[in-house]
């Protein structure tokens, strides 16, 4: 059994190598993801054993690289793009929504691009302007599109081999201030299917769900709680569209409470709509409504507030607090 | 209606070794005014292009294009016109089926037909070409179905045709997004190693998009076999040339480093020329070029438009002097190649293409309500599942009501 403790961002180079080392039609495009490996390093070394043929350094516009890529796929390749940072996604927005989203469609079915969009998300690092953006939810409500997000080494390395491997568009979002956290990676493990939400932290009083990176913060909220004798269970829901529902209603109706926890902004943010639903499928099983922390309605701030912006471990329980309260 | 090239060097500008527009067709009204000033420009206001048939039905020679079509034939020229008479027969039949109700939309190509013709005839069938949404003379060329063009007007669908039956992509309506796709596309055919080309259509107004300019920048550096086909038929819906750019549309491919020319877009023989000349670089591994088709779209943007709101008439009469169809019956006739019997047969043909584009747009079904919930993803979505499953028990629910049985209605 190859099992390796490799940080995210290193369990994401091995994946993308293992795709390209599995699959000729394969490709890899991005700015500076040649030479320099990423601006994150994440795809560090891959030109050099993979080629200038494989591993794209592109022209710096974000539309070109994602409408190039349609082409590509509609040529019979797999291109995973990489996008720099979150905030700078926006350029190909429209290729993403009016394009990449749509087509399959389109064609009634007949042709396929199986494009994967990476994204470097989320924030923490002390970043300047549009380099720390949540823009998940935006993804998350077109149609045609899968959007997930790995919170840990493991997923981050199958669940992009998973994403690769799928005829769909995925949009995947690496939670950049965890690319350094460390865990362990076996490579020949028979992985989840991609889009199943994991049960992470056992607990009976109340349930908090999260993705990528604030799933870290709520095991350290719920660590923190049971130091004062509150039970959390803490669910990785790993992929937000499609979302497992399932499995989040299975914890609530054991719980009776749910928190839902981003960075995003709360407002028509993926907080909201797993509230509406769990409400739908839960409500005599629901102690006390479901809360939500994440963002404000606000731009993302600069980096010497983005503590108070960002929720944090004290943010989390004090929700907890409060549905435990009712 | 296959030219192969001799050529040693590929011209680089419009102008090089080509006779001008005759001098009774400048005397025409220049409807390209703004490009007309620009660099582009030849003496007396005219812009200059490649042109081989005049609009008075005149072969002129041109040493650097007529090579692509040296070896057309008379059965080759009823070819090209042929294509045109029925493309203009099928458009005319779409502008009157939206004007009964049956089409929501339909962007008349009305005028265009030689341009559309004369590269769609220059591509091979192994090259695959990207329209935007009014290439329905491509589409004819590339063998598909002209009544599969009319679903997503008549909305039953949003495109409907396998795109690699004929290499012929669905439908874009976002303008210019196919350019990017277009050159993806050749970037892989560059790396699969294959003997084929790529064709990205677009308007006059798609060359002021990012995206256009994103693909004029990766095409250029990644050396792709792509052409991209501008048709400048003057107006992009109410703005004319000038509020897209202040040179001729053909110059910008300079800044980009590939050749660009300016084509008479109303030539059919001179687009067909022109087109192989760029596709066969292409092929050759000498990388995009771009073709501004000089034309003029001579009805409304689309059937919402009301084009009297912003050009006047004696602009389209001018235009409707350089009309495609007629110069290339002029030399045919004159050259005898074709005979009253041929133009007979055609109208005939003409009626028979009516016909049937007017009976299945009216017994085109309405898709199933079910199918709302089709092709979205290719491998499954557990939220359209639940959706699907929930419209289903709510139809269902309608279904098994009872019914009288004499009237139709709910039994009370």
């Amino acid at each position: 059994m190859a099992v390796k403790k490799l940080p995210i961002a290193k369990a994401i180079n091995e994946s993308l190598r293992r795709a390209l080392d599995t699959d000729p039609k394969v490709l890899v495009m991005g700015e500076d993801v040649g030479k320099l490996g990423g601006v994150f390093r994440v795809t560090d070394g891959l030109q050099k054993d993979f080629g200038e043929d494989r591993v794209i350094d592109t022209p710096l516009a974000e539309s070109g690289i994602v409408g190039t890529a349609i082409g590509l796929a509609l040529r019979g390749y797999r291109p995973v793009v990489e996008i720099q940072f979150d905030g700078f996604v926006f350029p190909a927005y429209d290729q993403i929504v009016t394009q990449l989203a749509k087509m399959h469609a389109r064609a009634l079915g007949k042709v396929k691009v199986p494009v994967v969009i990476r994204i470097p998300y989320g924030g923490g690092i002390g970043a300047v302007e549009h380099h720390s953006e949540s823009p998940e939810s935006l993804f998350a409500h077109v149609a045609g599109l899968k959007v997930v997000t790995p919170s840990n080494s493991s997923d981050a390395y199958w669940m992009l081999q998973q994403a690769i491997q799928s005829d769909d568009p995925v949009i995947y979002f690496e939670p950049k201030r965890r690319y350094w956290d460390k865990g362990e990676v076996n490579t020949d493990a028979i992985p989840d299917p991609l889009h199943k939400a994991h049960t992470v932290r056992e607990g009976t009083d109340a349930t908090l769900v999260a993705y990528g990176p604030m799933v870290k913060t709520c095991l350290e909220a719920a660590a923190a709680a049971a130091e004062e004798g509150k039970s959390l269970e803490v669910v990785d829901l790993r992929t937000i569209s499609p979302l497992d529902f399932d499995t989040v209603q299975a914890s609530v109706e054991k719980t009776g409470r749910l928190i839902v926890v981003h960075e995003a902004p709360t407002f028509f943010g993926s907080g909201a709509e797993i509230a509406a639903r769990i409400t739908e499928r839960c409500f005599y099983h629901l102690e006390a409504p479901v809360l939500r922390v994440g963002g404000f309605h606000a731009p993302y701030p600069p980096a010497r507030v983005e503590e108070d912006y960002l929720p944090g471990l004290d943010r989390v329980l004090d929700a907890v607090d409060r549905s435990l309260a009712y | 209606m296959t030219v192969e090239s001799t050529a040693a060097r590929t011209p680089r500008r419009a102008s090089s070794g080509g006779k001008r527009a005759s001098a009774s067709a400048k005397k025409t009204a220049s409807p390209g005014k703004g490009a007309a000033k620009g660099k582009g420009a030849a003496q007396g206001g005219e812009p200059e292009l490649v042109q081989l048939l005049t609009p008075e039905g005149e072969r002129v020679e041109n040493s650097e294009y007529d090579r692509y079509v040296a070896d057309l034939t008379p059965e080759d020229l009823r070819v090209l016109y042929r294509d045109m008479v029925l493309t203009r027969r099928f458009d005319a039949e779409a502008v009157t089926l939206q004007r009964q109700g049956e089409l929501g939309l339909w962007p008349s190509l009305l005028g265009q037909e030689a341009a559309q013709v004369g590269s769609g005839r220059a591509t091979r069938a192994d090259d695959y070409v990207f329209p935007t949404y009014r290439e329905h003379g491509v589409a004819w060329c590339k063998g598909v179905d002209p009544t599969l063009l009319l679903g997503m007007f008549r909305g039953v669908n949003n495109g409907g045709w396998d795109p690699n039956t004929n290499g012929f992509q669905l439908y874009t309506i976002v303008i210019g997004s196919q350019t990017l796709h277009a050159t993806g596309y050749a970037m892989g055919v560059a790396k699969d190693g294959a003997d084929s080309a790529v064709v990205a259509y677009f308007g006059d107004g798609a060359t002021s998009q990012g995206d256009v300019a994103e693909a004029f920048t990766f095409s250029a550096v990644y050396n792709a076999p792509v052409v991209f086909f501008c048709q400048n038929n003057q107006w992009a819906i109410s703005e004319p040339t000038e509020k897209q750019s202040r040179v001729p549309l053909y110059q910008r491919a300079q800044g980009y480093g590939f050749p660009g020319v300016r084509v008479d877009g109303n030539d059919v023989i001179a687009c067909l020329a022109v087109t192989k000349w760029a596709l066969e670089r292409a092929r050759g591994g000498e990388g995009p070029a771009l073709i501004e088709a000089f034309t003029y779209r001579m009805g409304a943007h689309t059937t919402s438009d009301d084009p009297t709101r912003y050009r006047r008439d004696e602009e389209r009469e001018a235009w409707e002097a350089k009309d495609p169809i007629l110069r290339l019956r002029t030399y045919l006739e004159a050259q005898g190649h074709a005979d009253e019997g041929f133009f007979a047969e055609l109208e005939a043909e003409s009626e028979t293409l009516g016909k049937r584009v007017r009976d299945v747009v009216r017994t085109m079904p309405d898709p199933e309500p079910m199918s709302i919930f089709e092709n979205i993803y290719a491998d499954g979505h557990a939220l359209v599942d639940e959706e699907r499953a929930q419209f289903a028990a709510y139809q269902a629910s309608f279904a098994d009501a009872p019914v009288n049985a004499a009237t139709g209605g709910e039994v009370k």
